[in-house]
């Protein structure tokens, strides 16, 4: 009896224990993006004064003149295309080059997968300034291209590998059957593999959703007018321009970061697991 | 005797994957050659895109790094001007270039001994079935998500002098404002904590994973056997975690590298250079100022140091995973 009553009092100190620093670590984590929310409905005077608090007044009017504003649209909706274009393109060529490693044995196959292997090992930033001149030549320079293709040759190396890994784990059988009906490869790829594939797609995809919503260095470089601005830049611009009028600054980057929280919170599953799965698999 | 054993080896070889390949080629014998014709186009339509891609953006900009890194160019017409290694000389001359090397190896310390440790305390901590597990896992991992520019916006307000929440805490305390960023001593130490905050949750996950796969039976029979809950962790938990461990080492590192997102809104490198890494600085000197050269040598640099690291960190660390 004192034993069982000693190891639930045990256990009520730990409880204690455990949830008090986790608050903590969950406050350090969301008192800066409360504070930046919050800070984005006040005055600037209302700011200096009190930045932890609830603003004394609400000034709606700093969000919603952005809302009602063209830039934001127009930066949210550049994302958007960049990201599309990128993860589109980066399933279809890394699919399909994954298939061929995954099913056909040919000569010098595991060379040509250590070759796509070696774009893991260094960032797009070591190459930036020939991709630069690369991009310039190709007449490429601020179009969404520009920053599309670099972005995808990048990623190609984690999705090639995370989809042969995947390929090669479905049952051999499945090819065997398919191969006795007189299925061919290409037949293969679209009507089994690929309708097999729903979880490594999903991966991939949020993979390189996320990296590109998020880039900024590419973009930085390849584009040079605030039409084609991804909203990354777009918020570096808007702070240079609004200095330091923080709470505009403020309402500004929660807006920019919103699409993002929500469809975190939405899909926090699918995100988690893709984003670190991919790292894991790898 | 040497030709003889090869060929009996290749033969060996050869017997079971011929008659893999015959089985099904015997039940459909006119197949045969349209299955190779067959081979052959998937190979030529599925490879060529990524190949060109990747060549085209990745392998050869790469190797034009280090053809213009013996140039002096501005990026105009073709680089002419031979200098062989000056670039590089001048590199390691350069104050903010050793500076932003010494900034990179600060931060895969500062990641290693803060980072890690404080990612496995808060996996060891949601491993326990108590509510509100999920909620805090989701908090954590919130800032990975989020970009790194509007993370170091979001930290420059935090930091600001006038109107950021330091501003009110040391008043509040009856400080002076503090300007954390604009002290060149300081501000190195403000953007670790950055770093910290925004990838602790991503290592953390990494580990609730690792500690997912560490068998209960073992744990449980530490604790029949008498072992504390530090000891559980030390002797049984920490060596279990092993190959997780060197994956967040290896994140670190390489994130480490390639940081540039985040310094450019919080300090674009300054005061006075202390907050350059190699990125911020081939952005501020090579890319601005558009010298080819200088700009591709800090990307040679850069690769080397990343070839170096994955292929002896590999070697090393990783060949039993």
């Amino acid at each position: 009896m004192t034993d069982m009553s000693s190891s639930i009092r045990m256990r009520a100190s730990t409880r204690i224990y455990l949830y008090v620093s986790l608050s903590l670590i969950a406050a350090i984590v969301l008192v800066p993006l409360l504070t930046t929310a919050l800070g984005g409905f006040k005055t600037l005077g209302d700011l200096r004064t009190n930045p932890f608090g609830l603003p004394v007044e609400w000034q709606w009017t700093n969000y919603t003149d952005i809302l009602f504003g063209e830039r934001y649209w127009m930066q949210i909706g550049n994302s958007l295309v960049i990201a599309a274009l990128t993860v589109l393109l980066t399933l279809i060529v890394s699919s399909m080059a994954a298939f061929a490693f995954a099913h056909i044995r040919f000569f010098g196959s595991s060379f040509l997968l250590n070759y796509f292997l070696l774009g893991l090992m260094f960032p797009a930033a070591t190459a930036i300034l020939p991709l630069f001149i690369r991009i310039r030549d190709l007449g490429l320079l601020n179009t969404y291209w520009g920053v599309v293709l670099p972005q995808v040759a990048f990623g190609l190396g984690m999705s090639i590998l995370l989809f042969r890994n995947y390929f090669r784990n479905l049952p051999e059988e499945l090819f065997q059957a398919a191969f006795v009906d007189g299925c061919g490869y290409l037949r293969f790829f679209w009507h089994v593999s690929l309708p097999l594939s729903r979880p490594i797609v999903a991966t991939v995809s949020i993979i390189s959703f996320v990296g590109s919503w998020n880039s900024y260095i590419l973009p930085l470089i390849m584009l040079n007018s605030e039409s084609k601005y991804p909203w990354p830049l777009g918020i570096m611009i808007y702070r240079g321009e609004y200095g330091t009028e923080w709470q505009l600054v403020l309402a500004f980057i929660t807006l920019t970061i919103l699409p993002t929280i929500i469809v975190f919170f939405v899909a926090q599953k699918h995100i988690i697991a893709g984003l670190t799965a991919g790292a894991v698999k790898s | 005797m040497l030709p003889t054993n090869e060929s009996r080896t290749m033969a060996n070889i050869s017997v079971p994957s011929m008659t893999a390949a015959a089985r099904p080629a015997r039940k459909a014998a006119n197949r045969k050659s349209s299955v190779a014709h067959d081979r052959l186009t998937v190979l030529l339509i599925f490879l060529p895109p990524a190949l060109l891609l990747f060549t085209l953006f990745v392998i050869m900009p790469m190797g034009e790094a280090a053809w213009y890194s013996l140039y002096k160019w501005n990026g105009y017409g073709t680089p002419t001007e031979f200098i062989g290694l000056r670039n590089f000389q001048v590199l390691f001359r350069n104050a903010a270039f050793t500076q932003a090397l010494m900034n990179n190896g600060l931060i895969i310390v500062i990641s290693i001994c803060i980072q890690v440790p404080l990612a496995i305390w808060l996996a060891t901590m949601l491993a326990h079935r108590i509510p509100g597990v999920v909620g805090f896992r989701l908090i954590f991992f919130l800032p990975y998500v989020l970009a790194d520019v509007a993370a170091g916006l979001i930290w420059r307000f935090v930091y600001d002098g006038d109107y950021g929440l330091f501003a009110a805490i040391s008043n509040f305390f009856g400080f002076a404002n503090p300007y954390v960023l604009a002290d060149k001593d300081v501000a190195i130490y403000a953007v670790l904590g950055v770093i910290v905050w925004k990838y602790f949750g991503f290592h953390m996950m990494l580990f609730i994973a690792g500690l997912q796969s560490v068998d209960k039976s073992v744990l449980e029979a530490a604790e029949i056997d008498g072992a504390t809950g530090w000891q559980k962790f030390r002797y049984v938990t920490l060596p279990l975690l092993g190959s997780t461990l060197r994956l967040s080492i290896f994140f670190a590192v390489v994130g480490s590298l390639q940081l540039f997102d985040m310094i450019m809104p919080l300090t674009g490198g300054g005061p006075s250079n202390s907050t350059q890494t190699m990125v911020t600085f081939l952005y501020t000197y090579g890319v601005m100022r558009m010298q080819v050269g200088l700009g591709s040598a800090v990307g040679v640099v850069l690769f080397i140091i990343c070839v170096t690291l994955a292929f002896g960190y590999k070697r090393i660390f990783m060949r039993h995973d």
